[in-house]
C-alpha cells in the first residue's frame, strides 16, 4: 500500500472562498493509500513547504499531492521542497483546484466536489509514479545566431564578449539589417549608420564570431546543448578569400540599371554588387537573375555573354562556376533574430487575409512611398544624397501627407495588431522633412499617437508643437492622382470635417510583418509562431526571450513589432540566457521521455514514423554469439522531447512515456 | 422555473495538451471566466499522447461526455503531435457509432494558450449538449465501482509497496 500525503492549499481566499478545503483534505484522507491529509492557508509559503517536508519525514510518505494552483505555477516549487526532504521530486504532483476550479465556479458544493475528484485522480496517478532522475547531457559552447540585423549583431557580440563562440548567419550579402537603411533614429535623431556600422565591423572582426553572410539555415537537428545545423552558403560568384573589396568589378559591370533592394527600389545597382558602401563583409555578389552572363547561360547560349567583371578583377576572385556549398556547425544554443519586413501593400498578397490597399495607389502613383523609402530619401548616403525629392520628377515636395496605421490595427485587412514603431518614425519623418525643407508642410493622419517609451512622448510632442507638423485624427479613404499632385481624401474626426489635401508626396506607415519564410524556419527549429508568423515566446511576461523549444531563443522584431532599443534589450537578454546555459558543465533535463520495452517490441516502427524529432532509433538485439535476433525501436533520451505520440501509436503498447504511462493515465481516468 | 426533479448534471472528462489548452484553461481561470463545473481536466503532454482508449475508458468509468483539445494546427509544441491526433480521431469517430457512443457526446477542438474565452465556450457548449443527450448508460455495469473496495486484510494485501506499512 502506498503512503501518499495530500496537502490542500487555501491560497489565502482564492481557493478557500469557493472550495471547502478542510472537506477536500478529509475526503482525500479516507482514500486507500493516503497516509496523510491536511490543509493550510498558503502551501507555497515557507511554513507551508515546511509542512510538506515534516509530513514526508514523520509519515514516511512515498508520494505527495499538493492540491493548489496550476502545476505551471508551482510544480517546481513543491518538487524542490520534496527533494530537499529526501524524496524523489517526480513523486510529487499537483492537482489544479484554483485555475481549473475555485476561480471558475461559484457553487461551493459542486466546486468542492470537483476539487475532490481532481485531487483524487492525481493521488491515483502518484501512487503509480516511479522515481525518475533528470537526464544529463553535455553542452556545446557555441551559439548560432540567425539574422544579422541589430538584434542578431547585439546577441552575437554579447555572447562572444562573454566567452562563447558564435556562428552568425545572415541571408543577405551584408549584415546590418533594416537599421542600416535608416537615416536617423528616434527619439535622439542620431545617425543610424554612425552607431551601427562600428558594431557591424566589431562583429566581423571579433575572434569569437564566425560570420556566414549570404547564407541560410538549411536544416536543424539535435536538441539543447547539442544542435547540429546545416547552413547553405549561397554562391556569391566571388571567392571570399581572394576578394579585397576594391570595387573594380562593379565599375566594369555593364548592367547598371537594376533597382537596388537596399535603396528600396529608389536607386540603381549593378549586377555584381555590394548592397551599400559600408557593407560587411565588403564582398560583392553576382545577382544571377540580372547578370548578362548567367542570363545567357540560362538560355543555353554557347558563347559567354559577358565576363567584364572577371577581366576587371586583379585578384582572380570572380568565379562564375561557384556553386552553393554547405557547412555543418555544432552549436549548443540558437538565437532567432530574423527581423521584419514591411507589409508590401502594392504587391500580390501572400494570404487572402491580407487584402492590401489598392485605394492608396502604392506602386501605381510613383510619389506614394512607404516609410523605408522615405528613410532612404532622407539618408545622406541614399539615392538623393539626403535631399527629399519626388521619385517621379525629382522635385522637392512642399506638401507631404503621412498616413499612419496602414495595415496595422485593421482587422478588415488582416492585421489587428499595432506595429508600435510607426507613430514614432512618422513624427521623426515630419521633423527630418521640416529640417530639410523649411517651407514644407507635413500633415499626418493618425488613429492615436502611441508614444510609450523613454523620451518618446516628448519627441512626438516636439514634432507637433515645435516642428509644425499638422496632426489630423482620422483615416484616409483614398488617394487619387491629379496632375502632378495627389489628392488625399480624408476625414478629420476631431473637427468632424472631410478634408481634401493636394499633396505632392504621400508616405505610408505600413505595418511590420515577420520576414517571409519565417514559418519554414520556425518549423526547422520546432518553435511555434502565431497567426501572423511572429515567433512565440515561452511566456509573454516572464520568459520573453525563450521559446518553447529548449535552447532556442528569440530576439527583436521576429517575435513582435519592436523598435531598436527593444530589439537590443531582447538580444542582450537572449545572449545572457545563452551564456547562462554555457556556464554549466552539463545539462539536466526533465526525464519525461519515452522508453521502449525491448522484450515486447515487435519492431513495426510505427513509432519511428510518427516521432516529430527523429528520436526513435533502430537497435539490434543480439544473442551471446552476437547474432542479431531482432531489430527493435529504441528512444534516444537526448532527442526525445516527451510528446508521447509514439505511445498512443504503438499497437502493442510497448513504448511508455515516463510520467504519463498508460497505467497512470487509466488510473487518473478511473478516479475522476 | 418550477420545481423539477434534480437536474441531470453530466460528468465530462477533458483530455488536453499541456502547452495550449491546459494553459488556455489556466488563463480562463486567471481571468475568472465562470463556466459549468461538469468538466474535469486531464493534462497530457500533447494531444498526440491521447490514446482513443482513454476516451473509451472515460465512458466506461461513467463519463457522459468527453472533450479532446490541443494546440491549433501548426501551433503544436511538438510540431506535429496534434496532426497525428487529428488523423487518429478522424478514424476513431466512425468507430464510436459502432461502439454505441453518440458522436455528439465528444467535442474535438483546438484551444490555444491565449484562448481562455474559447475554452469557456467549449466547456459550456459541451455541457449543454450532453445535458440534452442525457446520461450515458450504455456502458453501465461494465466496470467495478470506484474507489475499489480495500483488499481483504491478510494474505490478499499484495505488492511490494506494502513495505513499511504497519
Amino acid at each position: 500500500m502506498s503512503r501518499i500525503g495530500v496537502l490542500v492549499c487555501h491560497c489565502g481566499e482564492n481557493i478557500g472562498r469557493t472550495v471547502d478545503c478542510a472537506k477536500v483534505a478529509h475526503a482525500l484522507g479516507e482514500l486507500p493509500g493516503v497516509a496523510h491529509a491536511a490543509d493550510y492557508k498558503y502551501m507555497c509559503s515557507d511554513p507551508g513547504q515546511l509542512l510538506i517536508k515534516q509530513a514526508i519525514a514523520e509519515k514516511k510518505l512515498d508520494g505527495v499531492v499538493v492540491a493548489a494552483c496550476s502545476p505551471r505555477m508551482h510544480e517546481k516549487t513543491f518538487r524542490r521542497a520534496c527533494a530537499s526532504a529526501g524524496m524523489n521530486s517526480f513523486l510529487c504532483e499537483m492537482a489544479n483546484i484554483r485555475e481549473h476550479c475555485s476561480w471558475i465556479h461559484e457553487d461551493r458544493e459542486r466546486a468542492t466536489e470537483k476539487a475532490i475528484a481532481l485531487a483524487r485522480a492525481i493521488v491515483e496517478k502518484v501512487k503509480r509514479n516511479q522515481p525518475l532522475s533528470p537526464i544529463h547531457i553535455p553542452i556545446e559552447r557555441r551559439a548560432l545566431v540567425i539574422g544579422g540585423g541589430i538584434a542578431g549583431i547585439q546577441a552575437a557580440l554579447d555572447v562572444a564578449d562573454g566567452g562563447g563562440q558564435v556562428v552568425l548567419v545572415e541571408k543577405e550579402p551584408s549584415i546590418g539589417g533594416h537599421m542600416s537603411q535608416l537615416s536617423e533614429t528616434f527619439p535622439t535623431l542620431d545617425c543610424s549608420q554612425c552607431i551601427l556600422t562600428p558594431r557591424m565591423v566589431e562583429a566581423y572582426q571579433h575572434p569569437n564570431i564566425k560570420l556566414l553572410a549570404y547564407s541560410e539555415v538549411e536544416s536543424v537537428s539535435g536538441y539543447i546543448g547539442n544542435f547540429e545545423v546545416k547552413v547553405r552558403r549561397k554562391a556569391r560568384g566571388v571567392d571570399e578569400t581572394r576578394c579585397n573589396g576594391c570595387g573594380e568589378c562593379q565599375k566594369a559591370c555593364p548592367s547598371k540599371k537594376i533597382p537596388s533592394e537596399f535603396e528600396q527600389g529608389l536607386g540603381k545597382r549593378t549586377a555584381i554588387y555590394v548592397p551599400f558602401p559600408q557593407a560587411v563583409p565588403n564582398i560583392p555578389v553576382i545577382d544571377r537573375a540580372n547578370c548578362a552572363l548567367f542570363k545567357g547561360r540560362a538560355k543555353g547560349a554557347k558563347k559567354q555573354a559577358c565576363g567584364l567583371c572577371k577581366d576587371a578583377c586583379g585578384r582572380q576572385a570572380v568565379d562564375f562556376d561557384q556553386q552553393d556549398s554547405f557547412v555543418t556547425e555544432k552549436v549548443g544554443a540558437i538565437v532567432v533574430a530574423t527581423g521584419y519586413q514591411l507589409y508590401t501593400i502594392g504587391k500580390a498578397q501572400p494570404s487572402e487575409k491580407l487584402k492590401g490597399y489598392g485605394e492608396y495607389g502604392y506602386g501605381k502613383i510613383p510619389d506614394v512611398i512607404d516609410g523605408l523609402q522615405f528613410e532612404r530619401l532622407a539618408s545622406a548616403s541614399g539615392p538623393t544624397g539626403g535631399k527629399i525629392l519626388r521619385p517621379s520628377d525629382g522635385k522637392e515636395p512642399k506638401k507631404i501627407v503621412f498616413l499612419q496605421c496602414i495595415g496595422s490595427r485593421d482587422p478588415a485587412k488582416g492585421i489587428e495588431y499595432c506595429s508600435k514603431i510607426c507613430c514614432m518614425y512618422v513624427a521623426k519623418h515630419t521633423m527630418l522633412y521640416r529640417h530639410k525643407v523649411h517651407d514644407g508642410k507635413a500633415y499626418v493622419f493618425y488613429m492615436d499617437v502611441r508614444a510609450g517609451g523613454k523620451g518618446y512622448e516628448e519627441f512626438a510632442r516636439r514634432a507637433i508643437e515645435e516642428e509644425g507638423a499638422i496632426y489630423l485624427r482620422g483615416r484616409v479613404s483614398k488617394l487619387e492622382r491629379a496632375g502632378e499632385k495627389i489628392k488625399v481624401y480624408g476625414f478629420d474626426t476631431l473637427s468632424g470635417r472631410p478634408m481634401v489635401i493636394d499633396a505632392e508626396m504621400v508616405v505610408l506607415a505600413t505595418a511590420m510583418r515577420p520576414q517571409p519564410g519565417i514559418e519554414t524556419l520556425a518549423q526547422k527549429l520546432s518553435v511555434s509562431y502565431d497567426g501572423h508568423g511572429f515567433i512565440n515566446e515561452a511566456h509573454p511576461k516572464l520568459r520573453p526571450v525563450e521559446t518553447n523549444t529548449a535552447g532556442v531563443f528569440v530576439a527583436g522584431a521576429c517575435q513582435a513589432p519592436r523598435d531598436i532599443p527593444d530589439s537590443v534589450s531582447m538580444a542582450s537578454g537572449a545572449a545572457s540566457k545563452v551564456l547562462g546555459l554555457f556556464s554549466h558543465e552539463e545539462l539536466e533535463r526533465d526525464p519525461t521521455v519515452a522508453v521502449v520495452d525491448e522484450a515486447g517490441c515487435a519492431g513495426c516502427f510505427h513509432c519511428e514514423r510518427v516521432c516529430p524529432y527523429g528520436a526513435v532509433e533502430r537497435k539490434d538485439v543480439k544473442n551471446r554469439e552476437g547474432v542479431v535476433l531482432k531489430v527493435v525501436a529504441s528512444v534516444n533520451k537526448g532527442v526525445c522531447q516527451g510528446c508521447g505520440t509514439c505511445q498512443a501509436t504503438c499497437p502493442s503498447k510497448k513504448v511508455e512515456l515516463q510520467g504519463f504511462t498508460d497505467e497512470q493515465m487509466f488510473a487518473v481516468i478511473s478516479a475522476l | 422555473m418550477a420545481s423539477e426533479a434534480p437536474q441531470f448534471e453530466p460528468k465530462i472528462v477533458a483530455f488536453v495538451c499541456n502547452w495550449c489548452t491546459y494553459t488556455g484553461a489556466d488563463l480562463a481561470g486567471t481571468s475568472r471566466l465562470q463556466m459549468a463545473p461538469n468538466v474535469r481536466v486531464v493534462r497530457l503532454p500533447c494531444t498526440g499522447r491521447i490514446d482513443p482508449l482513454f476516451i473509451v475508458k472515460a465512458f466506461e468509468r461513467g463519463a457522459d461526455g468527453v472533450i479532446v483539445s490541443g494546440c491549433h494546427p501548426a501551433d503544436c509544441h511538438y510540431t506535429a503531435g496534434n496532426y497525428h491526433a487529428r488523423r487518429r480521431f478522424a478514424i476513431f469517430r466512425d468507430l464510436l457509432d459502432f461502439m454505441g457512443v453518440d458522436v455528439r457526446r465528444i467535442t474535438f477542438s483546438w484551444v490555444s494558450a491565449s484562448e481562455g474565452g474559447k475554452w469557456r465556450d467549449v466547456v459550456n457548449d459541451t455541457t449543454a449538449r450532453v445535458k440534452e443527450l442525457g446520461p450515458f448508460t450504455e456502458y453501465q455495469g461494465l466496470s467495478d465501482p470506484w474507489p475499489p473496495a480495500p483488499p481483504p486484510t491478510g494474505e490478499g494485501a499484495s505488492s511490494s509497496q506494502a513495505l513499511g506499512t504497519p
